[in-house]
């Protein structure tokens, strides 16, 4: 049967080839690299984790819990790409990580990854769902790109979290030269700028709780009032667009209508709790950014933690993302100790991320011995096992596309993103189904992504043998079956084969040699970006 | 009150019953069975939805009024007498006006959302859009409700190109629509395009990796129901069911009537989808935005389609299938009454038009009326969208207040109006 677009393949194999082409042209891929000096890992870095896995463990001991065993070095490797850059680690990059035999190579290589271009451009646009979500808004005064492009020149100048989010909720200026305006103009709808959607983000967004039902009703089950809404809509009740941007108009005030009386209501600016966190100065929405990044306000420090362990994990620590219950009032939690910690470091994202790197739970390995399934169940719930969880669409074809490749993509990578990008509005990630907002979430696999991973020309047209492509090159250039084997399984899946693995596809290779051997190289490497291990985060 | 679950935190029991389900499926011959061919109301009841993507104006189709005067309200076109007596529509729709006695016309309709993709939202869900939820649509809430043991197809089927497809929402991404962007014209992604040989040597490879990865993580690798979506899908690829996509053995004189472009071979696959015993099918018809020039949109779209629902309607008649099938006609909202100075109409959500008829439903009535002078927002008995999805559920023997639990333990109920008693049969 024919292909509805024969387009996209043909420009994607353009782009790829562009791609890894660059990176033969400007000689040993792996060159910059090498010369790089080595990462150095902060010093107080074990005594952040130590709290970290101090407090896991000590839920574990309470439940009896028999956590699951260290993950091999290459499986942590992998998770750490995932998280940060979206796609699975080259070849060479493999190599270069198994070279470094000195203790505490990972966390070496969580610095460097955090320095890596790959890292500010996904970890951008990750952090901008959680902000703005996936909805395009209104044309010309929301601007999506510049927005993610805004986040990623904040991660790579370091610039701690806490004056993001006061730039987010306070700035003033036009959403193309202030790109953090959009956050603002993200709640402009048919031209207005609906005050009660912003209070439902930033709460949602900064202080990962759900008070959007207080809109309508006090809150089921915490204590949002509906007073409490109306008051934090209020701090954007005087800002509107104009022809310079985002403008505070003092005069402006925040009216409701009062449904028994049928009137409007003018409804003054308040906190919820802690009014004492507020400053006596300012713009409404600078008193507001202060008082969410008010020092001791552990919702903010706890939100994050928590998202950012979810992207690291794929899937939050606590379950939704953003709907999370009041702090805890007597002992601490995990996200209290991570956050405590990401306060100490001047809220910089980068410790957060290197914590959680560290941390026993992330290391853990994704199998059990346990057959009970209920025990099972528990143990995965509270992180003694690591997690199974579905890649996001991005990472499966970044994966493919890095897979096929043998060196890294990276020196490349502003045509690398664009790849990305284009796949993103393209069939790829449309036909795989974007989670948009909901990427947090535990989601099983469906018939469309396995008939698109199995049949789709594009991913045909990347493994079949071409010249610079993995399938050709691990045919020939491998001195024998098994290291030809053994390269496959590192390009997909980060890992050796096993025994019985390397017993079956060796067989398969076994005096095989021109047309027929690129054949049986292209049906492995098809076989690997099938398998459950591919696309499956573990 | 019953809770049924949704979240993807599936249970032991929940996934042998799937893979129950499913391994039953592989089992069965692949012809759909007797009682899926059966004709008449006796046949289990299917959905399909034409999705009008950008809101097409009332009164250029069903709602027309007198003609515009500048600056005043009114249609931009002629009205015809119908094959239902009393009933006018605009002149644009001849074919519709032979057939639009089967159907039911709601000239009442009320949303609260003026913007596409909140429309849109709105009224494929009936639920206003929840930053906190994402709700499934009325199609996907069919299709979860009404599973088939012997279908191969996805029960769940969008079809042409569309901005926002149907979705699974908290029934989770496996009740997505299986999206196919140009029907009629081959699928693509189901064929392997390598020689029988090497499919069942890449089928043996599977398997190997799955027994490796499956080690040590039995349970967790059930839930991920990686397998049982693999086997699907292989079963996919095989089936003879997959014959329901291609409409070459349709005569010629057939699909000329639907017509030969995307929407109209849209419709002919999706009447052939239902035969073969798929609940949910979207068909989508873009370019209803008609800021400017409303007229012009509005006479290109009715090229394709008045042929393609007048067939389709039609079509499924003389095959029985009407009394089975319901067929629901419309899309995010209505268009201003007065026409603006470039000749367009804007959006308006308060009394648009829909078409609903079939499966069962009683026919030819017409619910509701706008105000002619286009000076009263709100139209005579106004229609909420829940209310038509209430309708359609429970018609098709869903109960509409069913609460399920989302992922995260919140019951919700499928829909969350009351059917509509001039709709439903005596």
């Amino acid at each position: 049967m024919l292909t509805s677009r024969p387009v996209l393949p043909a420009v994607v194999i353009g782009l790829v080839i562009w791609m890894v082409w660059g990176t033969v042209r400007s000689g040993n891929p792996d060159r910059n690299a090498v010369r790089r000096p080595p990462e150095t890992v902060p010093q107080d870095l074990s005594a952040s984790v130590q709290r970290v896995d101090a407090a896991l463990s000590k839920h574990w001991a309470t439940e009896q819990f028999t956590p699951a065993e260290p993950a091999r070095d290459l499986q942590v490797l992998r998770r750490l790409h995932l998280a940060l850059v979206g796609t699975v680690p080259s070849l060479a990059e493999i190599r270069q990580f198994e070279a470094d035999t000195a203790p505490q190579r990972i966390e070496r290589w969580t610095e460097r990854l955090l320095k890596d271009l790959r890292y500010y451009d996904y970890f951008a646009e990750r952090l901008a769902r959680g902000f703005v979500g996936t909805e395009q808004g209104q044309f010309i005064v929301f601007r999506r790109d510049r927005f993610v492009n805004w986040l990623r020149d904040q991660l790579e100048a370091g610039t701690p979290y806490d004056a993001l989010v006061r730039s987010m909720i306070a700035d003033t200026g036009l959403w193309t030269g202030v790109p953090s305006t959009n956050f603002i103009s993200a709640a402009v709808a048919d031209e207005v700028l609906d005050e009660n959607k912003l209070a439902g983000r930033t709460v949602r967004a900064f202080l990962g709780q759900r008070i959007d039902c207080a809109q309508c009703h006090d809150h089921p089950f915490d204590h949002w009032k509906q007073a409490d809404f109306e008051g934090l809509a209020a701090y954007y009740g005087q800002v509107q667009t104009s022809l310079v941007g985002m403008q505070d108009f003092p005069q402006h005030e925040f009216k409701v209508l009062n449904t028994k009386t049928n009137t409007e209501e003018v409804v003054a600016p308040s906190v919820p709790f802690h009014p004492e966190w507020l400053p006596s100065a300012g713009t409404r929405r600078e008193q507001l950014a202060a008082w969410i990044t008010h020092p001791q306000n552990r919702r903010l420090e706890r939100a994050i933690a928590n998202r950012v362990w979810g992207l690291m994990f794929g899937k939050a620590y606590l379950d939704p993302v953003d709907g999370l219950s009041d702090p805890p009032e007597n002992e601490p939690d995990l996200l209290d100790v991570l956050g405590e910690d990401f306060r100490q470091h001047n809220y910089d994202l980068r410790q957060l991320i290197r914590v959680i790197a560290a941390s026993r739970a992330f290391r853990m390995d994704s199998t059990h011995p346990t057959e009970d399934e209920q025990v099972l169940e528990r143990h995965t719930q509270s992180w003694a096992v690591f997690p199974l969880l579905r890649l996001r669409p991005e990472q499966v074809i970044g994966s493919i596309l890095q897979g096929s490749s043998l060196s890294t993509i990276d020196r490349n990578s502003h045509l690398f993103i664009r790849a990305i990008r284009f796949f993103r509005e393209n069939d790829f990630v449309k036909e795989y189904g974007d989670l948009g907002d909901e990427e947090l979430k535990d989601q099983a696999g469906t018939i469309p992504q396995a008939l698109l991973r199995m049949n789709s020309s594009l991913i045909r047209e990347i493994l079949e043998p071409q010249p610079l492509g993995a399938t050709l090159r691990i045919a020939q250039l491998p001195p024998t079956d098994a290291a030809c084997v053994e390269t496959a399984f590192l390009v997909m899946l980060t890992r050796r084969p096993t025994a019985e693995e390397l017993a079956h596809f060796t067989e398969q290779l076994r005096e095989v040699s021109g047309e027929d051997r690129m054949q049986r190289v292209e049906d492995l490497l098809w076989s690997l970006c099938n398998s459950p291990e591919f696309s499956w985060n573990h | 009150m019953t809770h049924s679950q949704a979240s993807t935190a599936f249970s032991r029991r929940d996934v042998l019953r799937l893979a129950t389900a499913w391994g039953l499926s592989f089992a069965a011959p692949s012809l759909a069975p007797r009682q899926a061919r059966a004709a008449g109301p006796a046949r289990p009841k299917s959905l399909i939805v034409l999705w009008m993507n950008g809101g097409p104006s009332q009164l250029e189709t069903w709602d027309p009024h007198p003609y515009y005067k500048n600056g005043q309200a009114g249609s931009q076109v002629g009205k015809i007498k119908t094959a239902l007596p009393g009933l006018e529509i605009a002149d644009l729709y001849p074919q519709t006006a032979e057939q639009i006695q089967h159907l039911n016309v709601i000239r009442s309709l009320v949303s609260k959302e003026g913007d596409h993709e909140r429309g849109t939202y709105m009224v494929k869900t009936g639920y206003r859009p929840d930053p906190t939820l994402r709700h499934p649509t009325l199609a996907a809430i069919v299709q979860h409700e009404l599973p088939s043991d012997t279908l191969k197809l996805p029960n769940h089927i969008t079809l042409c190109d569309s901005q926002w497809p149907s979705w699974g929402g908290y029934l989770g991404a496996e009740h997505d629509a299986f999206k196919v962007f140009n029907p009629g014209m081959g699928l693509h992604n189901l064929e392997m395009g390598v020689e029988k040989d090497r499919q069942k040597q890449r089928k043996a490879n599977l398997s190997v990796l799955e027994n490796s990865f499956r080690r040590g993580r039995v349970g967790q690798f059930a839930k991920t129901l990686h397998s049982e979506t693999l086997h699907r899908a292989l079963a996919m690829m095989d089936t003879e069911q997959l014959k329901a996509f291609d409409i070459s053995t349709e005569s010629e004189t057939l699909r000329k009537s639907y017509g030969d472009n995307a929407f109209g071979r849209g419709c002919l696959v999706a009447r052939r989808l239902v035969e073969t015993g798929v609940r949910s099918v979207e068909v989508s018809l873009n370019g209803w935005d008609s800021h400017a020039q409303n007229l012009s949109f509005h006479k290109t779209n009715s090229l394709w389609l008045d042929p393609g629902l007048a067939t389709l309607i039609r079509d499924l008649h003389e095959r029985d299938l009407l009394a089975s099938t319901v067929v629901l006609c419309l899309g995010e909202f209505g268009r201003t009454p007065k026409v603006n100075p470039l000749e367009g109409r804007d959006h308006w959500p308060t009394g648009f038009s829909c078409l609903v008829g079939g499966g069962g439903l009683r026919s030819g009535v017409v619910l509701g009326a706008t105000d002619p002078t286009g000076q009263k927002a709100t139209p005579q008995r106004p229609v909420e969208v829940p209310q038509v999805y209430a309708t359609i559920l429970k018609l098709m023997g869903i109960e509409p207040g069913k609460e399920v639990l989302t992922p995260i333990g919140r019951p919700m109920a499928f829909c969350a109006g009351k059917p509509l008693p001039e709709l439903l049969p005596g």
